[in-house]
């Protein structure tokens, strides 16, 4: 590869300014001030506040089931969706197009949209709404690791089998689905953290006891800052993190 | 009978996306009901006219400058997002690229990682880091006694956005270069003298895939955006994403809203086409 | 895929919900204890979903996402959605503690004769200051204050993000009606507040506790319960009750149409008529209510602080937050918008 000078410089810089904020957030939820910003020595005190605070665990548990419904709904559609055409061709490029409109469409449209579509066709609005909503934003996320490694996949495995007088299913179970597994399941994690991480969507949809973490986080952030935030936060942050690294692990194996 | 494997991934796009979409637009043709959502049925182009020409605060209808304005800066800001992600994302990616492999998967998967911490999160961070008094003033202190008082600014914004959208701008860029054989650019070698001329000549258009998606990854919901410029920009200015979500709130305009929303996706659209056309 | 099997089984694991209240109520605005006590006491579980502001919750229920027991509406937003047909009637007077309601929050313009409502907190909205900023000077009780503030303030100072706050301080201090449909009137507010622009920091009705009490912004219009607690954290906090006129608001307690259960909102209601919820409930948000007797339950420093337990001297002052006709309101959002275009 071509070397120029500087570019490691840029490329430390970058990454320390991705870092800083996150730093800060979780250094800040160890903090024993209640003043936000303003250290006041190590003490675990807002932990036990966050997890004292039940409207926080409820929502909590609101955006998980919400980011487990979206994955359940996303996944097997994507590996399907990922699965009908072979990897040359327009059908395939159409489905790619097609799966792929959501990255397209600014978030506050489709939260518009989808508001106005659910009140229209009088479809109550909250967690079932929301799951919907996320599982079609989540779509492309599922499909391209799946995509990606059928693309990869060696079509004289599949040729092998059909030699062999496997049965279309039995080779698809035997052989497709192994392969494609990990791409599977890296789909599914990062589904998840879509859903997860949604504000927008979750605000403009959310019903009777629906709020998820995010939305919640809001109104916090609206009437009274607590460094509790900073713990819910970092929690957050765990999750994330840890399903994409286990999503990372999966679909290098 | 494989095909039909794709129906249903097809079938939720459309039901959820497309649908909701056509709806909205018909929404977009509905009276207003003055205290905010919409009167059913009863059709009206009120919204479409409002927002090129609305009433003025003595009621005579000029042109909508306040809105041409928002939207105006709405482009600016996302433009601006874009450009400034991208001369950070080209220089980290070909760095990146020159790593050894082992390290190469270890750094995408850091610079993954703050994509998927949450919006919010994300913007309340710089709350912290930029408010007065708060992270980087104290850290200045010693130089910048009375501190630099960056938050509700236009950096602000710049700062929180350009966190918020870099690792979409990193990734397909990275991923474009890595794809690169190394032997056009040992070729690209032979017969160019100049690093400079090959990043140009050669690099930079058999990455032209990557820098095409990532540019559509941050200049679209940039565009939409109004979680982190409202927080870090201290409502002095609005953006399109503000002004939406408004009229489904404190400006109590439902139709407005819808036909602001299909006037910023047609807008999207339009941006992406000519982007990818040159 | 294991993870998603353990998740399925923490999903199974979530309890039934029976017998439950539906709350929609503005964040931080009740202490969680209280709740526990009504569970306790009734056996009726609440959810909680919580908003940010009138606008937010009243498009919540015109879009039919409204399936909630009880909503805590301000007074021209209750009158909004009596007009429209978004509540249903409660008949308050046949609440066994509808007697403990203070006269003077019995009757009031927004829902004439309580038919649909009780009343919740009332809180003013004045200025907040830091008085170590001005060396310790006592600045006048007036929006002046606000909108031309003293040099040492100037960039550090912030408004509450509501158009009904600012426009109705801009109207007091240039004595317009606070309803004015006017185009000139209209334009007379718009150039104060532009004015002001320059001073101000921020537009933020967010955090505005912690910006007075880290002493990010060294002036604020805020609420007084808000100021209360921020004071708490900083000491040098001071608050002005302008005497052109500020708005006093009250929210309420209220049924939505489509409220699963209208039975169990009418006892949360009554639950929050007696005084010592009320008070505990004051205690937490730091606003006075509505109930005679809650005073013996308030804490010390709330019912000492002139702040929240407003002096006789003020009432004169205060207006009861204005109901604008349409047109009035959308004059205003004119303005709001074009301030910040």
């Amino acid at each position: 590869m071509i070397r120029v000078p500087g570019l490691g410089v840029v490329a430390a810089a970058a990454l320390l300014f991705l870092y800083v904020p996150i730093a800060v957030v979780v250094a800040l939820s160890f903090n024993a001030s209640s003043m936000v910003t303003l250290w006041g020595g190590f003490s675990v005190h807002w932990w036990g506040e966050a997890a004292r605070d039940a409207p926080m665990r409820a929502a909590l548990g609101n955006s998980l089931v919400a980011a487990l419904a979206a994955t359940s709904i996303a996944t097997p559609l994507a590996t399907a969706a990922a699965l009908a055409f072979p990897p040359q061709g327009r059908a395939q490029g159409a489905t790619r197009a097609i799966v792929a409109l959501p990255l397209l469409v600014p978030e506050i449209v489709l939260a518009v949209a989808l508001l106005l579509g659910f009140v229209l066709v009088g479809i109550p609005l909250g967690l079932p709404a929301i799951a919907a909503a996320h599982a079609v934003i989540a779509l492309p996320f599922a499909y391209l690791p799946v995509r990606t490694r059928l693309d990869a996949l060696d079509p004289a495995l599949g040729e092998a089998a059909r030699d062999l007088y496997a049965s279309p299913w039995r080779s698809f179970r035997r052989i497709t689905l192994p392969l494609i597994a990990p791409g599977v399941a890296s789909g599914a994690m990062l589904a998840f953290v879509v859903s997860l991480g949604d504000f927008t969507i979750a605000f403009f949809l959310s019903g009777p006891g629906s709020t998820t973490l995010p939305v919640y986080v809001f109104g916090l952030v609206r009437t009274g800052l607590t460094p509790a935030v900073n713990a819910v936060s970092t929690t957050l942050l765990l999750l994330s993190v840890g399903l994409v690294a286990a999503s990372r692990l999966l679909s290098n194996r | 009978m494989r095909a039909l494997l794709a129906a249903p991934a097809l079938l939720a796009a459309v039901l959820l996306l497309v649908l909701p979409l056509v709806l909205m637009g018909y929404v977009s043709t509905l009276e207003r009901n003055p205290n905010g959502g919409v009167v059913w049925a009863v059709h009206s182009a009120q919204a479409w006219i409002s927002v090129l020409w609305d009433l003025d605060f003595d009621g005579k209808r000029i042109l909508n400058t306040d809105s041409l304005r928002i939207f105006g800066r709405s482009l600016l800001v996302a433009a601006l997002t874009t450009v400034i992600t991208f001369v950070i994302a080209l220089p980290t990616a070909l760095w990146m690229v020159g790593q050894p492999p082992r390290r190469r998967m270890a750094l995408l998967f850091l610079v993954t990682v703050p994509f998927w911490t949450n919006v919010l999160v994300r913007a309340y961070a710089w709350v912290l880091l930029l408010r007065a008094g708060g992270l980087v003033d104290q850290a200045v202190a010693p130089l910048v006694p009375g501190g630099l008082g960056l938050l509700y600014t236009p950096t602000a914004i710049a700062l929180g956005m350009t966190y918020a959208f870099l690792p979409l701008m990193l990734l397909p860029i990275y991923l474009s270069l890595e794809a690169i054989d190394p032997r056009l650019i040992e070729a690209a070698a032979d017969l160019y003298a100049g690093r400079r001329r090959m990043l140009l000549r050669v690099v930079l258009p058999l990455a032209r895939p990557g820098i095409v998606a990532g540019m559509a990854l941050v200049f679209v919901p940039a565009l939409g955006s109004f979680v982190t410029p409202e927080l870090l920009g201290g409502g002095k200015a609005l953006l399109i994403g503000n002004l939406i979500q408004g009229q489904f709130g404190a400006l109590r305009n439902w139709p407005l809203g819808a036909a602001m929303a299909i006037v910023l996706l047609l807008l999207a659209l339009a941006v992406l086409r000519a982007g990818v056309r040159r | 895929m294991r993870l998603l099997l353990i998740l399925l089984g923490l999903l199974a694991a979530l309890p039934a919900r029976a017998q439950e209240l539906r709350l929609f109520n503005w964040s931080n605005y009740i202490p969680p204890a209280l709740l526990e006590r009504f569970t306790k006491e009734t056996g009726i579980k609440v959810v909680l979903d919580t908003y940010d502001s009138n606008d937010s919750m009243l498009s919540k229920l015109q879009a039919g996402g409204g399936a909630y027991d009880v909503v805590v509406p301000t007074g021209p937003t209750l009158a909004i959605m009596i007009k429209d047909g978004l509540l249903q009637p409660v008949d308050a007077p046949s609440l066994a503690n509808f007697k403990n309601i203070r006269e003077s929050f019995r009757e009031q313009p927004y829902d004439p004769g309580r038919r649909f409502s009780v009343p919740y907190m009332y809180g003013v909205t004045g200025i907040a200051y830091d008085a170590d900023k001005v060396d310790g000077a006592a600045l006048p009780p007036s929006w002046s204050t606000l909108f031309d503030p003293p040099p040492t303030l100037r960039g550090k100072v912030a408004n509450l993000n509501e158009v009904g706050e600012n426009w109705a301080a801009a109207a007091y201090y240039l004595k317009i009606d606070p309803c004015t449909e006017k185009g000139p009137d209209a334009q007379a507010i718009y150039d104060l507040l532009a004015k002001q622009k320059e001073y101000v920091l921020v537009y933020s009705s967010s955090a505005t506790i912690d910006r007075m009490a880290s002493g990010e912004a060294s002036m604020h219009m805020m609420w007084n319960g808000a100021f209360h607690r921020a004071q708490a954290r900083k000491a040098s906090l001071r608050y002005l009750i302008p005497q052109e006129g500020a708005n006093i608001w009250t929210d309420h307690l209220a049924i939505p149409k489509g409220a699963p259960n209208p039975a169990l909102a009418k006892r949360f209601m009554d639950f929050m008529l007696t005084p010592e919820s009320a008070a505990e409930a004051s205690n937490f948000t730091g606003y006075n209510n509505g109930i005679a007797g809650s005073d013996a339950f308030l804490r010390a420093d709330l019912k000492a602080d002139p702040a929240v337990n407003l002096p006789d001297a003020v009432q004169p002052i205060l207006r009861p937050s204005p109901i604008c006709s349409a047109a009035s309101r959308d004059l205003q959002d004119r303005v709001w918008t074009r301030l910040r275009r």
